[in-house]
């Protein structure tokens, strides 16, 4: 699949959005008021501000962006159109929790509440998000049992990395080996590590389950000899993307690598706080890389028409 | 209106015959042609006379090449694409807007340009690459089986088909009904064996491939190849000419309208 | 919960009106309907009612809104100011075009005719330009045949007066079997299409021989990959078998062929080989049905009884042998036999064998029988019409080699031997065919008959049937700038095109002062040898002044051609002119009858151009030449090129159309003129079709009420039986002329040559290029093919079609690019005794190992067809044309003769022999590139 920028960018600033404002919710869940006004407004403001990002960047995907309300109006059977619904629900929700948390209204009892809705909500988008692709099944990369959790686990870890970042500069960030939030942001990390890894392998192993045998119907010895069209065409320039298998391999390489490094930096963390300042971005541009690669490496069973032998 | 409509009897479709196509394109250009004068808008094409024309289309013809066991050259097939008006599609139901939509009394998939964000999902979605994305316009385009020729009074009854199926020179396309079991377009699907594209997909098209036909290198049963010749070829000729010469008619002078005889003789 | 759905408008009208005309995206001028919105062309498709198409389309018909509407269209007529080739032209109104080119043209009449060369290409109103041609006293006239397939033409209406080319068809509906030899689309693209559909619908077997398998090949039943230029062997093989089994049909070559005429053998004499003939002239047969030893008797006289096979002697001791026997004596040599010939075209000869046997088990046990009654021309009834359902057809892949003429005749001598000439199931003549054997016109031109200021006596192009016809001098120089009609060509039908440029700039036979030319794109994709013909098209004397010093060019489009003219007179579209479809020209006949067409402006031309037609007449009026310009000096056809098609009569009765003729438009064929016939014409959808009655469909050469109707309609001079020529005794004048006989004789240089191949029976020799070349240094042969969507080159200008077919590749077998470490994709050069191409590769395995192939003419020069000049047409599109020579490898003494066939001048592109390497330079441009054109100012640019 052709990784357009716009999609790139949207899954990845608004996965690190949500999961940023995610655990912010679930933190004020537990911890109750915002340690300062700053601090609240820093955290839902990063996470909205990259939300908004990613919103309007995936409308730069669509070919009329002005039509995008009518992208609500499908819900009962469209996870994007689910997404969108309940990526708008969010906003009130976590202006509510922000107003509260941070003190801005004084209702602390509504602080868990609509700390946990926030999360919830969130959780639900970026669910719809990673079903938008599980649901391809036009897509065999994606239609798997990887694509949900990884898209979760990397909005997680990528808000948890930024999470820390805001803390140590807000000084929130707790020195020592009793810090919970390094250990949690380690734990995603690791889990995103494993199932990347678990990903990749799962790939490279993958037996194809389509063939153009079957596409065509005319059995195992097909081969394309003639192209239907010369000039390329929009199902080659968007579905016809590849990527060279060393290409990928090594950028798969520097995205474990950028995890390792965020891992590690992680680890320090809490002996060396602005180890955070490696850590988040690292984490991002993993997220990045990994969002590039998961729709370069990602074949879409109409390329057995245009040549391609197996999916 | 993305939800798939309970399925109607009747499911309008297309059937293929790999066997006749030969490839000509007849179909490609008269449905780019009908479509760019249609409803939809025009087809219309990017960079037309530069190095990266592109443009919309909604029937694309492919060249295979079949290797069949025991053989060392391969059987060539001409192969159009368009869309298969599938029975279950998630290019429908992937659609945020409802663009997207089958029609609830023929089974025709169609996307209505006015409503369509251009998302491009449905295009994810289709396993046969049947989408077809209109950059000038910024919507999503597809077959739509000629839903404004089938139906349109303005045109007599017998060019009511699909305008690729009116042009194909070879009659290698066929338009009908494949929910009635007796329409023309089920029984060839019944006799020639059709087949769906990718059926593992279970998006259920409707429209229907008929396989190429078996090779008949063998003209009739019981038609030995003529003997090789003895080296007397002449002299068996001879005795069949004079067979021939004896054989030959005793034509009796019928009234001769035209008397050659005197007219050449002399 | 679904949502209610969008309603949709099911009746749109995108049209406020439909006018029928003829397609003019290719030369199968099917009937179309154009619908017009607000005058503007919206939407094409086939007319229903049309005899050609029936309604179908192609993928180019359909693209004509594209064609017409394209921004290569010419825009105004164009003076070249700076150099040839430099793209610099200044726009000038058509009477300064007018007078100019009156004035060039005039002079040139005035001193010296022949200096005027007027070659037309893919044009189809010869009928006019041919006449034209001969009104202003040149015999330098000819259009594209002798570079397309006058091997076809002439090896047909030399044999049985018909022929594949545009002139017959295989019938459809009864054949069972049908064997295709070489055809990738025809001339008649939409009707072989449509007739492939039905006998695969029916379960008839269809059989294509082909080194390619692709389009029709790749739907066939059974596909025979066969070494180019070797089809004759295969074709005699298949006779050599159906001889050996007897299974000839002996009636019908009794009574329709001269199988049974006798031939004199007298070695050394001036009548050897000559057909043994009556003080009168009539060929006489050997009739033993008398009792005794038998004696002659005029052949085609009721009741006589001639034998097939023999030798005789006569009373005067002279030897005579049926003509049979020789075709019988030169197949059913071992050299024919299946297992001779099967390394040479790489057909096993059990595969040969076998379609030998089926070929005579359906011509003989599965006949077709019409109830039909007809009468032949002995007069004699047959209850029923018998068909030998064998069909048969051919095109380029025949005729395209130097040994075409040979190998044509030979399939029609198998379809004469199977009886299926013209009967239900074989192949059918389209009138105006069958016409005598040859036709009966001879090309004027002699060196007494060109004058100056003074009409030819007769056409330039016809029929020579002895060498006293040919267009030589005393000394045998030719007197064709091309050569045509000459030794190098004696039976050069079409003249041959493809030499004009060259020849002219060599001065060899001499220099032309003008060039005028029309719709042939003779800079690119129809020259052989581009980069010499681009070098003969700018070459320059000692003084400065051009080596061909004036050229004239009509085209529509801003083809490559267009740059190295001086005068440019643009064309209309097809939609927009008039045109004449005519029986005097090709018409568009089916085999059930004949028809003509038209085609009407359905559409104003928005720019300032002129119908070439309209104009050849204006300036035929100008140069006062006597057809065009009436006694008292003002023009005969004032309203143009419709007022000609309407009241010009070539004999009385005879005009242009053969509808509708008559003042009140009854009478068909012959009839005075019609004013109103366009308009008939154009109420009946553009087109007139008579069908023939039943008993006039089949053997018509030899059916006499067929024969009485056609003669009526001006097809036949009389109603004499058409005898098909087994044996050509036309070929055997022009070797007796060759051993010295005769008043005109052959250098001695042709001699030989001529003597070789003039064979009066049709034989197989290995093509020129293939025999003088090293088969090591150059293993592999290279052809093209037409590809369906795309005409030649006027299909790059198109929107649509180029979205299709931007660029070509070279197909290469799959085991030989392994053997020669090529893979996919990869660049490789293609190297010819004459030059070299870089082009990227495509492997495939349909097709012959020894063969290599591309589309024809999808490259383009960059700059030219309103393309940018980075379109993939010019960057990777290549031609094969730079490879091939326009003259032969250095012959004995050093002359070199035309690339072509021997006997009738075609050229022979699929000759070629190249070698393929890796291209050490794997950069991703074809090459050689030249320097791209500069546009000239074209519709999208006024
Ligand atoms: N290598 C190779 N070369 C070949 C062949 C091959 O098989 N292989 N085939 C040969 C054969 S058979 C042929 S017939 C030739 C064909 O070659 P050409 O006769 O050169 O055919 P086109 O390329 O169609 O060029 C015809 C010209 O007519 C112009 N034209 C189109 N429409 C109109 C019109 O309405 N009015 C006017 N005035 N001009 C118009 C076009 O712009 C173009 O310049 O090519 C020959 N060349
Ligand atoms: N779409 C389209 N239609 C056209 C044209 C066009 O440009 N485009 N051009 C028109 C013109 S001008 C012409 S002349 C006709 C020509 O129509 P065709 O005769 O169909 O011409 P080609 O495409 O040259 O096809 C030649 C075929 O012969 C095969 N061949 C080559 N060498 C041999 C051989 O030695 N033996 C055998 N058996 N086969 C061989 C080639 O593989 C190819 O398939 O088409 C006309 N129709
Ligand atoms: S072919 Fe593709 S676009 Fe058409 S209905 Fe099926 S899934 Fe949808
Ligand atoms: S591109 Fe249009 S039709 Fe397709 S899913 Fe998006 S909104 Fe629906
Ligand atoms: S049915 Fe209509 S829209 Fe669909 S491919 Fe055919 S012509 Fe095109
Ligand atoms: S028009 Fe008919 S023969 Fe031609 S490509 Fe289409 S289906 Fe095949
Ligand atoms: S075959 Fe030729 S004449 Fe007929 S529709 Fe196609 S382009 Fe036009
Ligand atoms: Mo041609």
């Amino acid at each position: 699949m052709n990784p357009a920028y716009s999609v790139i960018l949207f899954t990845t600033a608004s996965g690190a959005g949500y999961g940023l404002l995610a655990l912010s919710g679930l933190a004020a869940a537990g911890h109750g008021p915002a340690s300062s006004i700053g601090f609240a407004l820093a955290c839902v403001g990063v996470a909205l501000a990259l939300i908004t990002t990613g919103l309007l960047s995936s409308t730069a995907h669509l070919g009329r962006p002005e039509r995008f309300l009518r992208a609500f109006s499908q819900w009962r059977s469209s996870w994007l159109s689910r997404e969108g619904v309940v990526a708008v629900a969010t906003y009130p929700v976590a202006l509510a929790f922000l107003a509260v948390w941070s003190g801005l209204v004084e209702a602390p009892a509504l602080i868990a509440p609509l700390g946990i809705a926030t999360a919830a909500l969130c959780a639900v988008t970026v669910y719809c998000t990673s079903m938008i692709y599980r649901q391809l099944t036009t897509i065999p990369a994606w239609a798997n049992r990887f694509t949900v959790p990884g898209y979760l686990l990397f909005a997680l870890a990528t808000g948890a990395g930024l999470l820390s970042f805001i803390s140590v500069v807000f000084g929130r960030f707790q020195a020592g080996a009793g810090n919970f939030q390094a250990f949690l942001t380690l734990i995603l990390i690791f889990a995103v590590i494993v199932l990347k890894w678990l990903y990749w392998r799962w790939l490279r192993r993958r037996k194809p389950e389509h063939s153009m045998a079957a596409a065509t119907g005319l059995g195992p010895g097909v081969r394309q000899w003639e192209v239907p069209h010369t000039a390329r065409n929009f199902i080659m320039k968007e579905m016809g993307y590849s990527v060279a298998r060393a290409h990928a391999r090594r950028l798969q390489q520097i995205a474990m690598l950028l995890l390792d490094v965020a891992f590690i930096a992680t680890f320090i963390s809490p002996k060396f706080p602005w180890a955070v300042a490696v850590s988040a971005p690292a984490l991002l541009l993993a997220a990045w890389t990994e969002r590039w690669l998961f729709f370069a490496q990602a074949e879409h069973v109409v390329q057995l028409f245009y040549g391609q032998e197996k999916v | 209106m993305t939800t798939l409509p309970a399925p109607s009897a009747k499911k309008l479709g297309l059937v293929i015959d790999l066997d006749t196509c030969v490839g000509c394109q007849a179909c490609a250009t008269s449905c780019k042609e009908w479509n760019a004068q249609g409803d939809g808008g025009p087809l219309t094409d990017t960079d037309a006379q530069g190095a990266d024309i592109s443009g919309p289309w909604f029937n694309r013809i492919h060249g295979y090449e079949v290797r069949e066991d025991g053989r060392d050259d391969s059987r060539m097939v001409n192969f159009p694409r368009s869309c298969l008006h599938c029975e279950t599609p998630a290019c429908v139901t992937v659609c945020p807007t409802g663009a997207s939509y089958k029609r609830a009394e023929d089974g025709i998939v169609l996307v209505n340009p006015d409503t369509c964000i251009g998302c491009k999902l449905c295009s994810w979605a289709c396993p046969y690459g049947a989408r077809e994305y209109d950059y000038t316009q910024g919507v999503m385009k597809k077959c739509t089986l000629c839903v404004d020729r089938i139906y349109n009074d303005n045109l007599v009854e017998e060019d009511r088909v699909p305008a690729c199926v009116r042009a194909c020179p070879t009659g290698a396309r066929h338009f009908g009904d494949l929910g009635d079991e007796r329409s023309a377009v089920s029984q060839l699907v019944k006799e020639r064996g059709g087949f769906d594209l990718l059926p593992a997909m279970g998006y259920k098209p409707t429209n229907k491939y008929l396989p190429p036909r078996a090779r008949r290198e063998t003209y009739a049963a019981g038609v030995a190849p003529l003997p090789k010749g003895d080296g007397s070829v002449m002299e068996k000729l001879f005795s069949w000419a004079d067979k021939l010469l004896s054989a030959a008619p005793k034509v009796e002078a019928r009234a001769n309208p035209q008397d050659n005889s005197d007219k050449l003789e002399g | 919960m679904p949502a209610k759905q969008p309603q949709v408008n099911l009746s749109p009208k995108g049209w406020d009106e439909i006018k029928t005309t003829t397609c003019y995206m290719c030369a199968c001028r099917c009937g179309i309907r154009v619908h017009l919105k607000d005058g503007k062309v919206v939407y094409i498709d086939g007319n229903r009612d049309h005899p050609v198409n029936k309604g179908i389309i192609c993928g180019k018909g359909a693209s004509g809104i594209k064609q017409h509407y394209s921004p290569a269209r010419l825009s105004k007529p164009l003076l070249r100011v700076g150099e040839r080739g430099a793209g610099e032209f200044k726009e000038i109104e058509w009477d300064e075009a007018l007078a100019l080119a009156t004035n060039w043209l005039g002079k040139v009449r005035a001193e010296d005719p022949r200096k005027l060369a007027f070659f037309t290409g893919r044009d189809q109103s010869q009928g006019l330009t041919g006449w034209w041609a001969s009104q202003f006293g040149t015999m330098n006239y000819a259009a594209h045949g002798g570079f397309c397939s006058v091997n076809m033409a002439a090896a047909g209406l030399y044999t049985y007066g018909g022929a594949f080319w545009e002139f017959g068809e295989p019938d459809w509906k009864h054949t069972k079997y049908f064997l295709l030899f070489g055809v990738a689309e025809d001339h008649g693209s939409n009707p072989i299409k449509a007739g492939l559909g039905k006998l695969k619908a029916r379960g008839a077997k269809f059989v294509s021989v082909n080194p390619v398998k692709t389009g029709y090949s790749a739907i066939a039943d059974e596909w025979i990959g066969i070494k180019p230029g070797t089809d004759g062997l295969l074709v005699g093989a298949l006779i050599h078998c159906l001889l050996a089994a007897q299974k000839i049909d002996g009636e019908s070559l009794s009574r329709y062929t001269n199988a049974p005429w006798l031939v004199i053998e007298n070695p050394g004499g001036a009548d050897d080989g000559l057909i043994l003939r009556n003080a009168a002239g009539t060929p006489l047969v050997w009739d033993a049905s008398g009792g005794g030893s038998g004696g002659t008797k005029v052949a085609g006289t009721f009741g006589t009884n001639p034998s097939l096979l023999g030798r005789f002697s006569l009373p005067d001791g002279r030897k005579v042998v049926t003509s049979f026997t020789l075709i019988a004596e030169r197949f059913a040599t071992e050299a024919y036999s299946p297992e001779a010939v099967a390394p040479q075209c790489g057909v096993p000869a059990e595969t040969t064998r076998r379609i030998a046997a089926e070929l005579a088990h359906t011509a003989f046990n599965d006949t077709v029988e019409l109830d039909i009654p007809w009468t032949d021309y002995l007069g004699r009834r047959h209850e029923k019409t018998i068909g030998r359902p064998v069909a048969m057809h051919a095109m380029r892949g025949i005729s395209a080699h130097s040994n075409g003429f040979h190998t044509c005749r030979t399939i029609h001598i198998l379809q004469i031997l199977l009886g299926t000439i013209d009967c239900p199931g074989g192949s059918r003549y389209k009138p105006p065919f069958p016409k005598s054997i040859p036709p009966n016109v001879k090309p004027a031109g002699k060196p007494d008959q060109v004058k100056p200021n003074t009409p030819l006596p007769g056409p330039p192009l016809g029929f020579v049937t002895s060498p006293e016809d040919l267009l030589v001098d005393e000394q045998g120089t030719p007197q064709r700038i091309d050569k045509a009609y000459s030794w190098d060509a004696p039976l050069a039908a079409h003249g041959l095109m493809h030499m004009v440029i060259n020849n002219a700039a060599k001065g060899a036979p001499y220099g032309v002062d003008v060039l005028f030319m029309y719709m042939a794109n003779m800079s690119w994709n129809s020259a052989m040898n581009v980069p010499d013909t681009l070098k003969a098209l700018t070459a320059k004397r000692a003084d400065g002044e051009y080596v061909i010093p004036k050229i004239i060019y009509s085209d529509a489009y801003q083809s490559e051609m267009v740059h190295y003219a001086d005068l440019i007179l643009p064309d209309t579209t097809y939609l927009e002119r008039w045109d004449c479809i005519s029986m005097l020209d090709r018409p568009i006949s089916e085999a059930d009858g004949p028809a003509d067409a038209i085609r009407h402006p359905v559409v104003e031309p928005d720019r300032d151009v002129r119908p070439f037609q309209t104009v050849l007449l204006d300036l035929g009026h100008r140069l006062g030449l006597p057809a065009m310009t009436k006694p008292d000096g003002s023009a005969r056809y004032p309203g143009g090129y419709p007022d000609y098609i309407v009241n010009h009569e070539r004999a009385p009765g005879l005009g242009p159309l053969a509808g509708f003729r008559g003042k009140d438009g009854t009478a068909a064929g012959r009839g005075p003129v019609n004013p109103d016939q366009l308009k008939a014409y154009i109420e009946n959808g553009s087109h007139w079709f008579q069908e023939l009655s039943d008993n006039m469909k089949y053997y018509r050469h030899v059916n006499w009420d067929y024969l009485d109707w056609a003669t009526f309609f001006g097809f036949l001079p009389r109603p004499e039986p058409i005898i098909h020529q087994l044996y050509s005794e036309t070929l055997q004048k022009f070797r007796l002329a060759a051993r010295g006989h005769g008043k005109v004789v052959p250098p001695q240089q042709h001699r030989k040559r001529i003597e070789t191949y003039f064979d009066p029976i049709p034989f197989w020799y290995a093509p020129f290029e293939g025999e003088m070349v090293s088969g090591d240094e150059f293993p592999l042969h290279a052809i093209t093919q037409r590809p369906m969507a795309m005409y030649h080159s006027w299909g790059s200008q198109n929107a649509w079609l180029r979205q299709i077919l931007g660029r070509n590749w070279l197909y290469m077998h799959k085991a030989k690019a392994a053997k020669l470490g090529i893979e996919d994709g990869d660049w490789v050069d293609v190297t010819s005794h004459h030059g070299k191409i870089k082009v990227q590769v495509k492997l495939v395995d349909g097709q012959n190992e020894d063969t290599v192939w591309t589309w024809n003419a999808i490259g383009k020069r960059r700059g030219s067809w309103g393309l940018a000049p980075d379109s993939p047409e010019g960057e990777k599109g290549f031609l094969l044309n730079h490879l091939i020579s326009d003259l032969l490898p250095e012959h004995e003494g050093g002359y070199r003769y035309s690339n072509s066939d021997p006997v009738t001048g075609q050229a022979a592109w699929f000759d070629l022999k190249v070698r393929v390497a890796k291209a050490a330079d794997q950069t991703a441009q074809s090459a050689p590139q030249f320097p791209a054109l500069k546009p000239v100012r074209g519709k999208a640019n006024v």
